[in-house]
């Protein structure tokens, strides 16, 4: 435990700790989007979908545990290396050094983890606590089979409607394809996947798999937006 | 001075064999109560210290460069001889022996450099061991080229940078036994002077060039591996920082100088294109494997080199020498250019250069492979010059390379002060008036891996170590006396307060020794350098400005002491060119050529060791003699043709 | 050509230091940029200044020596190359340029424009060797190595340990100095044995030394005088976990 602990305080170890906790979120931020998906197959299927993720008790709150400590592992080691980074260069060039290689989302990264980390609670707030609803949408109930069930389908599709809340969500979730377009690719340079022979492959991993959760998460909002889902 | 070469007895092959087993040992438990200060950490002094220290004594490395991997050895660019005989050409000892030896034009000593040939194989072995990565074959085997002088592929390589590949084999030794505690690197640390005690070499007094403390190091035997004195010139492919000062103050404690005329003038440089220029650049040998060189058959023809039809170009080395062609050795290519240069032939907008092309070999096996063999040295030529040799012809002219010259030592590596050994470039020993390509990696660490080791071993278990003797030796009054003249030279340096640079009393000095000590050599125009030096240097006393403060860095004081040690050394470099009437490898006298232009050796009165001993200031050295016998090799007129 | 040049200047690692502007005058195309220095300083010199002290050695690209941050880019505009083999054709008559001196925590500045680089060097002490005296090599033919991997091992080993990847990383990383150094003797069958030591000591240095972390911006790549891909990084990283996860301790 001692070795393990010793490992991830190092400055590899810390990034590979940020991989590992980000192919985790990754995963869940692709199980997530394939999950709101449904909402496209109408308010029976989505509620449906909620209601079992619901009705798991005490495994959901393991799942949520387990989440938030990978959240926070996350944090933690990009605030290690961060640390790490700013004291490495104490005093600073007078002339700005020059980028030659990075892109932009590589720069920001810090900044658009920052973003996600805020809107994450601001979506948790929203849509699954119901505290912060600028839409007014949450905590409907919609007949399920018979059952009545947490209308989540009428809270999506009305909060999507409410201007200003549908442009945080697509503002977020672009600053979080920005995020995930370096995050993926990066991480398999970390781990030690990436070779000079598939460094362009690396790279289009990176930025499709960004783009592909752009798409999902971006088509739930705008398409509720003008009013192409719902009512 | 004793001038006791203690060449063993019997034959020549098993003269290291024998002297290996006559040699005194220290016990084991023994050596860490012994001291040894190595100066330098280039092939020879990386090596040395490291193999020392894993021997088990306490080794002390001083370096100038900011790191022991930097020292100037890293720049050889070729590759390194043994003869391993993997290519199945015909390559043995004696042959790579028997090559060197004629190759220096039968200028040194026959046991030395059989030892050399002999322990050749080992040193590949070790670096491959290291870590070095040579070239290899597909099926996995070391690749050999040829190189400059030889008729066999004996070479081996490591791209374009042999040199650092080896320098990072012994650098990395080095290391190792820095964190086994060993050996105490002192980077950025320049040595000013020896200290002897009782006649022998006892430490060194040193100058921190970070802080600009002066400090003393006492030890039982003191490694010199300070490289070469190209810099001299001024323009040379040395390293900036590559000074004499080292063997200088050796010499001015009473270690004999042998062959300070011995300069070697590498054929292939990029040429000098302004007066600002502060280095040359070498293009390694290994280009003229593929590289054909020539210049127009019509003098002062302007046109373009792709314009020049092939029946014009005249091939000049594979003209005069058929069988060695553009490989002849480096004396004789260097020459040649120069004779075809000052004849109105050469090119470029100076008319000193000459073509080294590379249109035959690209069409022969391809630019890929040309790219593979050569790659970072066209990339190097193509930034420095502007030009693309794929496209156009490289334009090349001789620069100084190396020194064959430097402390005598005997056949033990010491030098005629005890206790104060010379390895590597730094000493004299085995090149003779030439060295041949590839082989100057191969002394370095010959000396430094497989013989110093043995050799100061042999010294200290003659001598009770200075641990043993009780001696708090920094404070023995030599130390003291010889820090106070290394204080009060600087002190002189900086209270000169002039107005001229010391960088222009270089170049000033550079230019003498070019003109007159350089290339070709004659009687009147050394006699007038002779005259020339001490003038200038008077000057230099009087009118330099060192500017600065002399505590902490300051990298001008650096400079002044190693350029005004130049300025002394120059003169005996003109001295020894001016005794040796006869024309021998590097060192040609324009009045000892044979009507066809070669050089002309007198082995009847000149086939000894020049060996200056130091008279004190302003006297004029002592010349003593180390004559060569050859019993092996024939003396033969040295031939390429 | 003339130039207008913005040169850090610290007289000491006490000093503070401060950006100077000194004008260079009759600079050739055809000089180097060190030639370039050389002339402003016998031109200080003469005016009865103090010259700008700056690293350099060998200037044929290879000894590492030569250090300088050229307007925010290490070793200058040209890439792929060294401020030694940088030339003046790079620049044009009255460009204002900026000097100034690797900045890192581990490459404290010695004067003007020299850093103290040894932390280098106490990273290979760590590890960065093969065990083996002088005298106990077998053949070298002992072992036979493809020619792929020998040339793996070389293109990490071309690493001439100037520093430029730590200059120009956003965060002061060693990374590419160290994976070059690691990836040479890794790809090598005389590297195997200490390898997991190797990478666990040599990294561990690197961190002590306080250098950064990578964050895979691959600027050391860009700037690196001999071209070392980052690859070796990725190897590194690959050594090092599963030295120290899984590996004897």
């Amino acid at each position: 435990m001692n070795r393990t602990a010793k490992t991830l305080r190092s400055t590899i170890g810390a990034k590979a700790l940020m991989a590992v906790t980000g192919v985790a979120l990754l995963l869940f931020v692709l199980g997530h989007m394939v999950g709101n998906l449904q909402v496209f197959g109408g308010r029976d299927m989505l509620n449906k979908y909620a209601h079992t993720l619901q009705s798991l008790g005490p495994l959901l709150w393991v799942i949520r545990g387990a989440l938030l400590a990978i959240l926070l592992l996350h944090v933690w080691a990009a605030l290690q290396v961060t640390r790490a980074n700013r004291a490495a260069r104490p005093v600073a060039y007078e002339h700005a050094r020059q980028d030659l290689a990075t892109s932009y989302a590589a720069r920001t990264m810090l900044v658009s983890g920052v973003v996600v980390v805020l809107f994450l609670i601001y979506h948790v707030l929203h849509f699954t606590v119901g505290a912060v609803d600028f839409a007014g949408s949450y905590g409907g109930h919609a007949d399920l089979d018979g059952t009545e069930v947490h209308d989540v389908y009428g809270m999506v599709i009305g909060g999507f409607k409410h201007l200003p809340t549908a442009l945080i969500y697509v503002v977020a979730n672009l600053i979080l394809v920005m995020h995930i377009a370096h995050g993926a690719a990066s991480l398999l340079q970390t781990l030690g996947f990436r070779s000079q022979a598939n460094a362009g492959k690396v790279r289009a991993f990176g930025l499709g798999f960004g783009v592909l959760i752009g798409i999902g998460n971006l088509a739930m909002p705008l398409s509720i937006m003008f009013g192409m889902v719902g009512d | 001075m004793n001038l006791d070469s203690k060449i063993p007895e019997g034959p020549l092959q098993e003269k290291w064999t024998k002297h290996r087993f006559d040699m005194k040992l220290v016990n084991p438990a023994n050596k860490r109560k012994y001291r040894i200060i190595v100066v330098g950490s280039g092939l020879a002094g990386g090596a040395a210290a490291a193999t020392l220290g894993e021997l088990g004594y306490n080794v002390d490395c001083f370096c100038f460069q900011d790191s022991a991997r930097r020292a100037h050895s890293i720049a050889a660019q070729g590759g390194i001889n043994a003869a391993k005989n993997y290519p199945n050409d015909g390559d043995s000892i004696w042959r790579l022996f028997y090559d060197t030896v004629k190759g220096g034009d039968y200028r040194s000593r026959e046991a030395n450099v059989y030892r050399l040939a002999e322990v050749a194989n080992q040193i590949i072995d070790q670096c491959v061991a290291q870590g070095v990565p040579f070239a290899r074959e597909y099926g996995g085997l070391l690749d050999n080229r040829s190189f400059g002088g030889a008729q066999v592929s004996r070479t081996f390589y490591a791209r374009g940078q042999t040199g650092q590949q080896l320098l990072i084999g012994a650098y990395q030794s080095l290391a190792r036994q820095v964190n086994q505690g060993s050996v105490t690197m002192h980077p950025r640390t320049e040595m000013l002077d020896v200290v002897k005690v009782d006649g022998h070499a006892r430490g060194i007094i040193t100058r921190d060039v970070v802080t600009g403390e002066i400090q003393r190091h006492a030890a039982d035997a003191v490694l010199l591996c300070t490289g070469g004195y190209g810099n001299v010139f001024y323009l040379s492919t040395n390293a900036m920082g590559c000074n004499v000062t080292a063997a200088l103050k050796a010499y001015r404690q009473g270690a004999g100088f042998a062959n300070p005329c011995f300069t070697q003038i590498h054929p292939t440089c990029i040429p000098v294109s302004s007066e600002h220029q502060s280095k040359l650049t070498l293009m390694s040998e290994s280009l003229r494997n593929d590289g054909r060189v020539w210049v127009p058959k019509k003098k002062g023809d302007q046109r373009p080199a792709s314009q020049i039809p092939e029946d014009e170009r005249d091939y000049y080395l594979e003209r005069r020498y058929p069988s060695f062609g553009n490989l002849a050795p480096r004396d004789v290519s260097s020459r040649a250019a120069k004779e075809r240069c000052d004849a109105g032939y050469g090119v470029g907008n100076t008319g000193l250069a000459v073509y080294l092309d590379f249109a035959d070999a690209i069409q022969r096996v391809g630019k890929d492979v040309v790219e593979a063999r050569y790659g970072n040295l066209f990339q190097m030529y193509h930034k420095i010059t502007a030009e693309d040799p794929y496209q156009v012809p490289m334009r090349i002219y001789p620069a100084v390379h190396y020194t064959m010259g430097g402390l005598w030592v005997d056949y033990e590596l010491q030098t005629t002060v005890p206790g104060l050994f010379a390895l590597g470039e730094c000493n004299f020993s085995d090149h003779g008036a030439n060295r041949l390509g590839a082989s100057a990696l191969m002394q370095g660490l010959a000396d430094g891996y497989f013989i110093a080791p043995y050799t100061v071993g042999n010294y200290l278990a003659q001598h009770a170590s200075l641990s043993a003797a009780g001696k708090a030796c920094v404070d023995d009054a030599a130390f003291a006396e010889t820090e106070a003249a290394v204080r009060d030279r600087i002190g002189r340096l900086m209270g000169v307060g002039g107005k001229q640079s010391v960088e222009s009393f270089h170049k000033r000095l550079g230019k003498i020794m070019w003109d007159h000590c350089g290339m070709a050599r004659n009687d009147a125009g050394l006699r007038s350098a002779i005259e020339e030096i001490p003038k200038l240097r008077e000057e230099f006393w009087q009118d330099v400005r060192v500017p600065g403060s002399i505590e902490g860095c300051n990298p001008e004081i650096d400079k002044a002491g190693r350029v005004a040690d130049f300025l002394e050394f120059g003169e005996l470099m003109c001295r020894d060119a001016l005794h040796r009437t006869e024309s021998c490898g590097g060192h040609f006298r324009e009045e000892s050529q044979t009507d066809e232009g070669e050089a002309l050796r007198d082995d009847d009165q000149f086939s000894f060791a020049s060996v200056w001993e130091y008279q004190g200031e302003g006297v004029e050295p002592a010349l003593h003699q180390e004559d060569l016998a050859f019993d092996n090799v024939k003396l033969a007129t040295r031939s390429y043709k | 050509m003339n130039l207008n040049l913005h040169v850090w200047r610290q007289s000491g690692p006490q000093d503070k230091g401060r950006m100077e502007q000194i004008q260079a005058t009759g600079i050739s195309a055809d000089m180097s940029f060190l030639e370039m220095l050389d002339k402003v300083n016998e031109d200080l010199i003469a005016a009865g200044q103090e010259p700008i002290a700056f690293d350099h050695d060998c200037r044929e690209g290879i000894c590492g020596t030569c250090s300088l941050m050229i307007n925010g880019v290490a070793h200058g505009p040209d890439g792929a190359t060294t401020t030694c083999q940088l030339h003046m054709r790079s620049f044009q008559d009255g460009d204002a340029i900026y000097m100034e001196p690797w900045r890192a925590r581990a490459f404290p500045v010695i004067r003007d424009l020299m850093v103290d680089r040894s932390s280098f060097d106490r990273i290979v002490e760590a590890g960065g060797y093969v065990s083996v005296n002088a005298g106990a090599a077998p053949d070298a033919h002992a072992n036979l190595i493809p020619k792929a991997e020998a040339d793996l091992a070389m293109d990490a080993a071309a690493c001439i340990g100037c520093g430029a990847c730590v200059a120009s990383c956003p965060n002061g990383s060693a990374m590419l100095f160290v994976a070059a150094k690691i990836g040479h003797l890794a790809h090598l069958p005389q590297g195997q044995p200490e390898r997991a030591r190797r990478a666990r000591a040599m990294v561990a240095q690197m961190d002590v030394e306080g250098f950064g972390a990578c964050s895979n911006h691959f600027e050391c790549e860009a700037v690196c005088p001999k071209e070392i891909p980052v690859r070796f990084i990725a190897e590194m990283n690959r050594d090092f976990l599963k030295a120290s996860l899984c590996g004897q301790e």
